[in-house]
């Protein structure tokens, strides 16, 4: 190090050696420090349709856990509600025990190849207009410029010095931010308790801490994340554009600066003096100006481009004003570039979107979303699982019958009371009674009442006569409902100076 | 950030740290500062363990350690933790103290609350004899049968928990006593008698002189057909269940030199409530009886009112 020729340059910052740096200066920062992003204001197709994205969205996201949807006096009628206390999950017509979490992990996994599907065809879609970071950025980029005006006046503030105007300004947007955050983490607890009741507790301070802690969390990183660190999180937090970019190839959709068209960039003065010496590109930067990442397309695709084409709406309204054709800036996968510089025609959209990769991804998502909505249709809401006593095994009664004892677990998925009958499969001359009845009231079949969305524990006695041979036997349930669900649990029957 | 650098310590180009002065082969080591934050972190800890030696027992001295101002103990935390489960069970516990005990099966609530209960008590204090799921041993009875030998029904596991069997220093505890018939019966005598009582409980071939010996000599206790007397404790030797086992030999034995099995009394040692919880959870085991039992055994009376 020492040695001002050692050829080490690589370590150092890029492009220089060691022996570059100044003797005396302190050492200059290995990050480069933020630079706050104005994006400026631009109307178009994307952004409207980022408009749409985002109202949907936001609407979903705030109003669902205010629908209501019947479920009968057993069961909230809350439609989306995610129930912790009594573990369960509704959602509209479906109820989800714990055990029955498959659907959900089902859903995630559809999520996952739904993201691959997409990002694919049409690369970072997610990323530029459905993720939360871009939906909450966005929101808060336009509350930006209500307050505070668009791009060159936000500028403006920015460097201005702190004063009672700044102040005041500043003070009313982290408020309109606090409160926009506020009510994010107000809304997320919703899913997770019935809604009104949960708003008036929360208001007169009877709801759980959880439920606080909850919201002070959520409003805290929405107001940070959304409010102050925005694209840092798409660049240097977010591992998705990471993964992303294993699964881009050269046919997915990027948003893509048109290089062989645009370069070289030049004014529309000094094309018009020289015509054939300039590219389509005049240099006027209204791309950068409007991007939410703060990136140049032009340097080509990047970690920072979330592709929301922003940059496309602002091209093509520069174009159309020059009178040059539009899609400067457009939707382009790797390979059609090549071929449109080498004058050739694109492919055409659907060719594109169509491909083995596209469709292996659609098909396999497609089997699991049918796989889950069969399991759904098939499914029973009647279980019944038997344990067996193990200590002791088995009961010699004193007129030489034995006893069996069993612990059965009678489950009632359904919210509202069921009758089932409970039946011994097997096991001749044997009868049975339950824990909270007589043994002299003892029969082949009991009927067992169970209290609505409830698993009910019976402790059965089973007698069979003396001289009864182990053998294995089942217990039988049927709802006493028109749709007479069953289900059946073998066990096995022990008697003495048999092992087990 | 960096540390300031004292005089004669070369700075590194590089970083702008100073380094620490030694040199090994050209590599020199930077004399790089710990992170403010660690610092801090360091500083805080040591102030937290002063504070913590200062409020709880730290060190140890001769005979005990410091006790700390705050006067924390584990035994005493142990004990807090225990008079807050006393307290959280209190209401159910002046409910059963309050609920006679043939009242109890009337309300189904209190019941399995006191079934539970008694689980608890019976693996603290009754798995030593009757073992961890109440079947019990040769010598100790199997309490999930419904053979009992001084009655089955709440009231009378109640009292059978309160006086013991066979309590020395109790009057009213369970008590009889089996003769020892050696020397009695001649050899002959004596395999007549076990021809009589395994032929009450099965398929062997009666023995008209032990019928006749069994009526003089047994019949007293065990009654002329062997169903045994719960006033006496005596065993129904009709049944399938033999206490001391049932082989020929087993018999024999218990003929000639007879265990009589002791259990110790548990009033005064478990509380009222614990031994009503006890005999609930008895009773709950599969054989437990109603309490038309107990008209048939007069050394227990049920109190109707409470």
């Amino acid at each position: 190090m020492n040695n001002p020729d050692s050829p080490s340059p690589d370590r150092a910052l890029p492009g220089r050696s060691w022996a570059d740096l100044p003797e005396d200066n302190p050492p200059e920062h290995l990050f480069e420090k933020r630079k706050q992003v104005h994006p400026q204001r631009i109307d178009g197709n994307f952004r409207r349709f980022k408009w749409l994205v985002m109202i949907v969205t936001l609407a979903i996201y705030y109003t669902t856990p205010w629908l209501r949807w019947d479920r009968g006096p057993y069961a909230p009628d809350q439609a989306v509600l995610v129930d912790l206390a009594n573990r369960r999950f509704y959602m509209f017509g479906i109820e989800i025990w714990p055990h029955e979490f498959y659907f959900v992990a089902g859903l995630l996994i559809m999520a996952g190849i739904g993201l691959f599907l997409v990002t694919s065809a049409v690369g970072r879609a997610w990323c530029g207009y459905a993720c939360p970071q871009t939906v909450w950025t966005d929101l808060f980029q336009h509350v930006d410029r209500f307050v505070d005006g668009d791009r060159n006046a936000r500028m403006r503030l920015d460097k201005a010095p702190w004063g009672a105007g700044k102040i005041a300004r500043r003070g009313f947007k982290w408020a309109i931010y606090l409160v926009i955050a506020f009510w994010t983490g107000g809304a997320w607890i919703m899913y997770f308790a019935d809604a009104p009741t949960l708003t008036v507790d929360f208001w007169t301070g009877n709801a759980a801490p959880v439920a606080y802690i909850t919201v002070a969390i959520l409003t805290l990183t929405t107001f940070i994340l959304g409010g102050f660190m925005r694209e840092q999180v798409c660049i240097y937090m977010c591992p998705w554009p990471r993964i992303q970019s294993a699964m881009l190839d050269e046919k997915s959709l990027l948003v893509t600066y048109k290089d062989w068209r645009g370069e070289p960039r030049g004014s529309v003065k000094k094309a018009d003096k020289d015509p054939d010496a300039f590219g389509d590109c005049i240099d006027c930067n209204q791309c950068v100006a409007v991007c939410p990442t703060g990136i140049d397309i032009r340097e080509g695709p990047q970690i920072g481009c979330i592709t929301c084409a922003l940059c496309i709406d602002a091209c093509n309204r520069v174009m159309d004003e020059v009178g040059r054709p539009r899609g400067l800036i457009g939707y382009a996968t790797l390979e059609d570039c090549e071929r449109e510089a080498a004058g050739e025609q694109p492919r055409p959209v659907w060719k594109t979107l169509l491909r083995p990769r596209t469709l292996f991804y659609f098909s396999v998502w497609v089997a699991i979303g049918l796989a889950l909505l069969f399991a759904l249709g098939v499914r029973s809401h009647t279980e019944l699982s038997a344990a067996a006593d193990r200590n002791p095994p088995f009961m010699l009664m004193s007129d030489g019958s034995i006893r069996n004892a069993f612990t059965l677990k009678i489950r009632n998925m359904e919210s509202r009371p069921r009758r089932f009958t409970l039946a011994l499969e097997g096991l001749d001359g044997a009868v049975m009674w339950s824990g909270t009845m007589s043994g002299e009231d003892a029969a082949r079949s009991l009927q067992i009442a169970v209290d609505p969305d409830q698993t009910q524990a019976v402790r059965t006695y089973v007698v069979a006569p003396a001289g009864t041979a182990a053998q294995d036997f089942a217990f039988s349930v049927v709802s006493i409902d028109e749709q007479a669900e069953t289900d059946r649990s073998e066990v096995r029957f022990v008697v003495p100076g048999e092992a087990e | 950030m960096a540390n300031k650098p004292e005089s004669g310590q070369r700075i590194d180009k590089a970083t702008g740290t100073p380094t620490v002065g030694h040199e090994w082969d050209g590599i020199e080591e930077l004399d790089t500062p710990m992170p403010r934050w660690w610092l801090w972190t360091f500083y805080l800890s040591i102030l937290f363990a002063v504070v913590y030696m200062v409020l709880y027992p730290a060190w140890p001295m001769l005979e005990k350690g410091t006790a700390g101002v705050l006067g924390w103990t584990s035994r005493g935390q142990l004990a807090e933790e225990i008079s807050v489960a006393d307290q959280a069970r209190t209401t159910i516990n002046e409910q059963l103290a309050r609920t006679p005990l043939e009242r109890l099966p009337q309300d189904s609530a209190l019941m399995q609350q006191a079934v539970a209960g008694g689980r608890a008590a019976f693996l603290v204090n009754c798995v030593q004899c009757h073992g961890s799921g109440a079947a019990g041993s040769p010598g100790y009875p199997n309490l999930n049968d419904d053979d009992w030998l001084w009655g089955g029904d709440l009231k009378a596991i109640e009292y059978t928990l309160t006086h013991g069997i066979r309590q020395h220093g109790d009057d009213m505890t369970r008590f009889s006593q089996m003769p020892p018939f050696d020397g009695v019966f001649e050899e002959n005598q004596l395999d007549a008698v076990i021809d009589h009582v395994l032929s009450l409980s099965s398929d062997a071939k009666p023995s008209a002189v032990g019928a006749q010996l069994y009526a003089d000599n047994c019949a007293v206790c065990h009654g002329p057909n062997g169903l045994g007397d719960r006033a006496l404790g005596a065993p129904n030797l009709a049944d399938a269940i033999w206490l001391y086992g049932g082989t020929r030999a087993e018999i024999q034995r218990q003929i000639l030199a007879p265990r009589n099995g002791m259990m110790p009394k548990w009033e005064g040692r478990l509380n009222p409530v614990t031994i009503k919880m006890l005999a609930a959870y008895v009773h709950s085991l599969g054989g437990g009886e109603n309490f038309v039992e107990v008209a048939k055994d007069p050394a227990v009376q049920v109190d109707e009112q409470p």
